[in-house]
């Protein structure tokens, strides 16, 4: 099988080869869809060490990742730690067979950086909520079938301490999403609106007014995630580019002084990056990177815009052009002012740097 | 957070700094300072570091030396940069040993290895002719005579050039400067008719200077490994030191940001501790990140250059070094700028401390290359 883009599941899924669904089902019958899951939810039951052998033995083969979803890198590690057994069985196996998609319920229009100040309203109606409110820059909130939400259960408290996490699907009335158009043309995010939506307080994970913490520990995954960015950094591709469009002096040097002593400086900060990720993914313990995760997060986004910078020196106006691609596909211009978005998407840079200062620097 | 991965390591890193702090200290370094014109370190200090055995960590048990690479040897040199002791590590053990063991012969290696281990003989690589080190642009000539050899030129940026015993000096045999072939490594004590040494006080306090070769008659056992040194050993013999001496850096960067969080902590100014700003906040965070990033590449460095030869990690090991050389300097740049720039007026003071740190960390880069010399290698050893 051809390692294809990656398959995301879901009830009306939308295979990018046509064996993806197989490849996935086969797969998830032996819970490998995510190995190191407990098997009683339909995970592999593995340990990480088997899970490395597993994905050895798949690299060797060529295989793909048979299912990519916000379910099993976000919302499953909440529901393993904060769920209740009824959420674990009813969920986490229809996570492993990709079967439901999910969406994330988190940033709104007043709230980006200061997250916890979010103003959706879950008013308590006895047996379920009515939830009223928007969210924004929700990946896929038009395709999703389920949200995990962050919702605001209580106004008479402090901010931190008022807030739920709560499930719901994206077909109940009263659920409008809208795709945003970014400054780099069509966008997976958008915008999702709540009008009187009924959510059955059996589907709130955890306790009233524990949303906050279900989410900072849910946050460093997204980082974690984002900052894999990264380690697909690749200096020498940009350096042949450079060789094509300007060649080289009379000592086979790049013809553009200023270029090659960027393209270097980005050459060893991105293998120090790679370096540093491999570091920390050795050292982490179960609970994550912890503030590494911040460092790694702020690092990996600002090279991934000087990748994007450099592409725009290399190309030049070339690259400015909305249809020109590159010689692996790659849309420049696109790419280019998308990767705006890395420094401010999952916490921006400045939020990593209050936490790094914070957590680690103890100022 | 030190440079060690294995327990060894870390014993090793935890005694280096306990006997700095109270053997090589700071506080030390400035009594020394002041004579430091005459002589370039300590007789007894040296002494007892040879009993610890740091000059034969990175040389092997076979050879007497500890064998514990040159991950061994980075381990102890972050620790001389965060005290900024002076010590002849630099010139007789990075330079002159490493330069013993990938350019000597066997009897050469088995006569001057133990001397080094036993802190009886001391070296220094005397390789630069300008003000910017370039590898292989050596213009001092060596003439085969009847008994031996003739050396004219001049040298400079020499390390404890008034105390050391026997320079390693680099020759051109044949061809012109700049080119790959021709040149080798004299062994030449400090003595020798001819020979005329002079101190250049450099900003750091550490004794440096050149060497003036007037016409120096020696023996024809003179050159090391006795015929012209391959280009791959002298590359690789620079590789060794600028990634002990990024090791170095990376310990004077942790030592001054260490204390510039310490001030950051204590100073008030407008009724508030000066750290709880965030235009410092996020500097700091910033260099701390940076901090991170020049160690892992200083000690994926280190590795590489004592991998099994062949294997694709020691394939890398050029490069890397030049990369660690290159970042550690830039983020000793950061951290020793930041670090005054922080301390405001206190720090521009010679009485406080952190002054010091940006002193050594510059004539450190700009030995064996500097971040300009370094990225322009990468970009050719990356072939554009």
């Amino acid at each position: 099988m051809p390692i294809g883009d990656l398959y995301t599941g879901g009830r009306n899924p939308k295979p990018l080869h046509p064996d993806q669904p197989a490849w996935c089902a086969a797969m998830a019958s032996r819970g490998w869809t995510v190995p190191e899951w407990p098997a009683e939810y339909g995970g592999g039951g593995l340990s990480r060490e088997q899970s490395a052998v597993l994905h050895q033995e798949m690299r060797r083969f060529g295989a793909p990742s048979p299912l990519f979803s916000f379910g099993i890198s976000m919302l499953g590690p909440v529901l393993l730690k904060f769920g209740s057994e009824a959420q674990k069985r009813r969920f986490l196996p229809e996570i492993v067979r990709g079967e439901i998609r999910w969406c994330q319920g988190y940033s709104e229009p007043n709230s980006g950086s200061d997250l916890a100040s979010l103003m959706t309203r879950a008013e308590d109606r006895g047996d379920h909520y009515l939830v009223n409110g928007q969210k924004i820059w929700t990946s896929h909130g038009d395709e999703a079938d389920w949200m995990f939400c962050l919702v605001r259960t209580n106004t008479s408290v402090p901010k931190h301490e008022g807030i739920s996490f709560v499930l719901f699907d994206m077909r109940s009335p009263g659920v409008t999403p809208r795709p945003i158009k970014l400054i780099s043309g069509a966008s997976p995010f958008c915008e999702v609106f709540f009008e009187n939506v009924r959510v059955e307080k059996s589907h709130r994970v955890g306790e009233e007014g524990q949303g906050w913490a279900i989410a900072t520990y849910l946050l460093s995954h997204e980082r974690e995630m984002i900052s894999g960015l990264g380690s697909l950094i690749n200096g020498t591709a940009l350096a042949q580019r450079a060789l094509k469009i300007f060649g080289t002096d009379a000592d086979g040097k790049l013809r553009n002084a200023a270029l090659r002593h960027s393209l270097a400086r980005f050459e060893l900060d991105s293998a120090a990056f790679r370096i540093t990720l491999a570091q920390a993914a050795r050292t982490r313990n179960a609970a994550g990177m912890g503030a590494m995760a911040s460092a790694v997060k702020y690092f990996g986004t600002e090279l991934n815009k000087r990748r994007n910078e450099l592409h725009l020196d290399i190309e030049g106006a070339t690259a400015l052009q909305w249809e020109a691609r590159g010689p692996a596909g790659e849309a420049w211009a696109s790419d280019w002012l998308r990767s705006k978005g890395n420094s401010i998407e999952g916490g921006t840079s400045e939020i990593q740097l209050n936490i790094i200062a914070k957590r680690v620097l103890g100022l | 957070m030190p440079l060690t991965l294995t327990e060894e390591q870390d014993m090793l890193s935890r005694s280096a700094a306990e006997f700095l702090a109270d053997r090589a200290s700071i506080a030390q370094f400035r009594v020394w300072r002041e004579r430091s014109r005459e002589c370039a370190f300590e007789a007894e200090l040296w002494r007892e570091i040879a009993l610890m055995g740091w000059p034969g960590i990175a040389i092997s048990e076979s050879l007497g030396g500890a064998g514990l690479g040159l991950a061994g040897l980075g381990v102890v040199l972050e620790q001389l940069g965060r005290h900024l002791s002076v010590t002849p590590m630099n010139s007789t053990v990075l330079g002159g040993a490493t330069a013993i063991q990938l350019l000597g012969r066997a009897e050469e290696q088995a006569a001057l290895l133990p001397q080094i281990i036993a802190g009886s003989l001391t070296l220094s690589l005397a390789w630069d002719e300008r003000p910017h080190f370039d590898l292989f642009r050596v213009e001092t000539t060596a003439r085969s005579t009847a008994n031996g050899w003739l050396l004219n030129g001049c040298k400079r940026g020499i390390a404890d050039v008034s105390s050391v015993d026997r320079f390693l000096v680099v020759c051109r045999l044949s061809g012109e400067a700049g080119d790959r072939a021709g040149l080798g490594v004299f062994i030449v004590p400090q003595d020798a008719a001819g020979l005329r040494i002079e101190v250049t006080p450099m900003v750091d306090g550490r004794n440096c200077g050149e060497i003036v070769l007037d016409g120096v008659e020696l023996g024809a056992e003179a050159l090391l490994g006795g015929a012209a040194a391959s280009a791959t050993a002298l590359e690789q013999l620079a590789d060794i030191i600028n990634a002990g001496l990024a090791a170095e850096l990376l310990g004077i960067s942790e030592e001054a940001s260490a204390r510039t969080l310490r001030y950051l902590k204590e100073r008030s100014q407008f009724g508030k501790l000066i750290g709880s700003y965030q235009a410092l906040q996020h500097r700091a965070a910033n260099w701390f990140v940076e901090l991170q990033l020049a160690r892992s590449l200083v000690q994926e460095a280190l590795l590489a250059l004592d991998a099994e030869p062949g294997s694709s990690l020691a394939k890398q090991g050029p490069a890397l070094a030049s990369m660690a050389k290159a970042k550690a300097s830039q983020v000793a740049e950061l951290a020793t700028n930041e670090a005054i720039q922080m301390h405001g007026g206190i720090g521009m003071t010679d009485a406080h401390d952190i002054g010091l740190f940006i002193k050594r960390a510059r004539t450190l880069e700009q030995a064996f290359g500097d971040q300009s010399y370094h990225l322009d290698r990468v970009a050719s050893l990356e072939g554009y």
